[in-house]
């Protein structure tokens, strides 16, 4: 019988990282070793364990790593729970790709960039942000907005610090929402920073975070003179098949799971306001 | 097309169901039509429609999709598809015929959903001409024609002969291993039928409603109509017009535990329901006011929107007679387009 979407293949948990107080980020692979598919920026993976439930989430590692995938998830309900007090050497179920990607090939390239995140929502940038420092050549100057609630709640502190922050030509903005002990950074919400860092809309902005952060970062970059149609962002709606049928994620004529999850700000006008 | 003697019938179908399960309407205790399998002695319902619809044979309410064997950290997962055995549903009315093609553009568009390609494949439908259409039916609205219901076989019931007619391959391979229980005719007593059903059509109660006010670019124009209010006001959100409804397709997948290990299986779902789109940061649809609409919306706006202007529904009038607190799309037609 044909191969069918709904039946996942088996992966392995290969590495836990410890993010933050509620985030891990997970290495999976197959049991031969091998990554279990390609995928493009920005698309994501249904990732399950039998017996407990099946959720999706962003494939944070670049496409330009061939040898596994990775998962920033955090904890919040029964699969996530789960993963969480998973060790390594675990399996746990994977199909995918799901979702248009981030137009890194077409509408971003040659671009000056700039990333907008707040808390688990660098996990889908972050698969952005590494292919276009991998394609470095390509895009011209990268800025990186990131922003959490407290200093132990950014994700991926080390590779921000001793990768991104090193990079030529790559200026990242961190914040945090409350002053810190041993923090002398940037502390405000980052909607307000992202007004008060003041860009130039000479770039395309990829944004992603929280529904409330998406929705004040976007009318700060209105403010800043950005027009929507630079603008791009991810969507997270229930989602259960990730193939346009089982109807959790449909809004307006949209399914979010196959028509998203990234959307051109501008294309967001022409769904109902629903999500 | 070929013609049956009412005498020969029951010959016919046995003849049919030896060689695939054979599946018609038949009354129940309950006095309803259900569709039931057919063996010596059953006796198919002369009531217009089933109380569920025909959609269960090619998307059931449960299905397995597959199994898991879970042994301390590994998995392997086990396909349990298996090839569908043939069988023939009889007496499909014209609305549920076309709600299959409205379902084909959902599970048959890319990626292919296997469980339902399967059963398609291996069902074949025997449709049946509607002489006595009911006040709830409002089929016409979307361009269904109760007088040719379509399907593998169309048929039609006279007093004393049912009349049969092939109308794609699959069903010209049944009807001609029928060859000896039937005789070619002429399309006199068919004719006179099909003039007869629309001049029943005519004078329905709905005959009337258009579904002119919508369609694929209508999101602004309803969206946010001040009539949502009213109209879902009393809605239990109970989901028996999800269930009974021959279009709806929203489905869970959920995983149960045996004793042996895991069975990953789906249902259907609706979204009437308050945890439909429930999700770890909030829920985008909180009120039954936004989930009402949603079925509505989707139905006479959005589906259209993706499928070339067809609406997602055939008019069957099953939520008509199912709704509790008596709330239905006629009803929402009206109250929104104008055409009260
Ligand atoms: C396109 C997309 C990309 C995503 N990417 C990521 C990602 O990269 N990283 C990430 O962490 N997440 C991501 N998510 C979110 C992720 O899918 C959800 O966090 C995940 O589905 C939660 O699954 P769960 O089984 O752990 O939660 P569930 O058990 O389904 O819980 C969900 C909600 O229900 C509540 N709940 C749980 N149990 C109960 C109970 N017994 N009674 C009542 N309420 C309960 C929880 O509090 C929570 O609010 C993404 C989602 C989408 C749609
Ligand atoms: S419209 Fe009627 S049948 Fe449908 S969910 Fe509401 S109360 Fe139930
Ligand atoms: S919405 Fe009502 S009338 Fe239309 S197909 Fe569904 S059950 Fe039948
Ligand atoms: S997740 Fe099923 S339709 Fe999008």
């Amino acid at each position: 019988m044909n191969t069918e979407a709904l039946i996942p293949v088996v992966g392995v948990i290969t590495d836990i990282r410890i993010d933050t107080p509620d985030i891990k980020t997970f290495r999976v692979v197959t049991p031969d070793g091998k990554k279990a598919f390609d995928h493009k920026p920005g698309q994501c993976a249904m990732l399950s364990i039998p017996g407990v439930g099946e959720a999706m989430f962003s494939i944070t590692s670049s496409p330009t790593n061939t040898e596994y995938m990775e998962f920033s998830i955090k904890k919040c309900g029964c699969v996530t729970e789960w993963l969480h007090a998973a060790e390594v050497g675990q399996q746990i179920t994977i199909r995918g790709p799901y979702g248009n990607p981030f137009p890194v090939d077409d509408a971003f390239a040659g671009k000056n960039m700039l990333f907008i995140a707040g808390g688990v929502g660098l996990a889908p940038l972050r698969s952005v942000i590494n292919y276009v420092r991998h394609y470095r050549d390509r895009y011209g100057k990268v800025d990186i907005v990131y922003g959490s609630r407290s200093k132990d709640d950014l994700l991926d502190y080390d590779e921000i610090l001793h990768e991104w922050m090193t990079d030529d030509g790559i200026d990242v903005h961190l914040t945090i929402d409350r002053e810190q002990e041993g923090w002398d950074g940037h502390v405000g919400f980052v909607p307000n920073y992202v007004k008060e860092l003041g860009f130039d809309t000479d770039k395309v902005a990829v944004l992603c975070g929280p529904p409330i952060m998406i929705k004040f970062t976007l009318a700060g970059l209105q403010e800043l003179g950005f027009d929507k149609t630079q603008v791009y962002t991810t969507l997270e709606l229930r989602m259960k098949c990730g193939i346009g049928k089982c109807g959790r994620c449909n809004v307006g004529s949209k399914y979010v799971c196959k028509d998203g999850p990234v959307f051109r700000c501008d294309e967001l006008d022409e769904l109902p306001d629903e999500y | 097309m070929r013609k049956c003697s009412t005498a020969n019938l029951d010959a016919l179908l046995r003849t049919i169901a030896e060689n695939a399960s054979l599946y018609l309407p038949v009354d129940g205790t309950d006095g309803r039509a259900h569709f039931t399998k057919w063996e010596d002695g059953v006796k198919m319902s002369d009531a217009l429609n089933t109380v569920r619809s025909a959609k269960d044979f090619f998307f059931p309410q449960t299905e397995n999709l597959m199994d898991f064997k879970v042994e301390g950290k590994t998995i392997e997962i086990i396909d349990t598809r298996e090839e569908c055995e043939d069988f023939v549903i009889f007496g499909v009315r014209a609305c549920d015929v076309r709600s299959f093609d409205i379902l084909d553009r959902v599970f048959l568009v890319d990626p292919v959903d296997t469980y339902y390609k399967n059963r398609r494949e291996h069902g074949i439908i025997v449709s049946m001409a509607c002489t006595r259409p009911s006040e709830t039916c409002f089929c016409r609205t979307f361009g269904i024609d109760a007088a040719n219901p379509g399907g593998d076989i169309v048929c039609y019931k006279e007093e004393d002969a049912w009349y049969f007619d092939a109308l794609t391959e699959k069903g010209q391979a049944l009807l001609s291993k029928l060859e000896s229980l039937t005789e070619e005719c002429d399309t006199a007593a068919v004719d006179a039928q099909k003039d007869l059903i629309r001049e029943r059509m005519d004078k329905l109660p709905l005959a009337d409603l258009t579904a002119d006010a919508f369609g694929g670019d209508k999101l602004n124009t309803y969206f946010n109509a001040p009539e949502w209010k009213s109209l879902s006001q009393s809605c239990l959100g109970c989901g028996t017009c999800t269930f009974v409804c021959p279009t709806c397709q929203c489905y869970d997948i959920k995983d149960f535990k045996t004793n042996k290990g895991v069975q990953r299986f789906r249902c259907w779902d609706s979204c009437m329901y308050s945890d439909f789109t429930k999700m770890a940061h909030g829920n985008n649809r909180t009120s039954q006011l936004e989930r009402f609409r949603q079925r509505f919306m989707h139905k006479l706006v959005y589906f259209p929107a993706n499928n070339e202007g067809i609406f997602g529904c055939v008019g069957c009038g099953r939520c008509l007679s199912r709704c509790p607190i008596s709330m239905n799309i006629v009803k929402v037609m009206k109250e929104l387009g104008g055409n009260a």
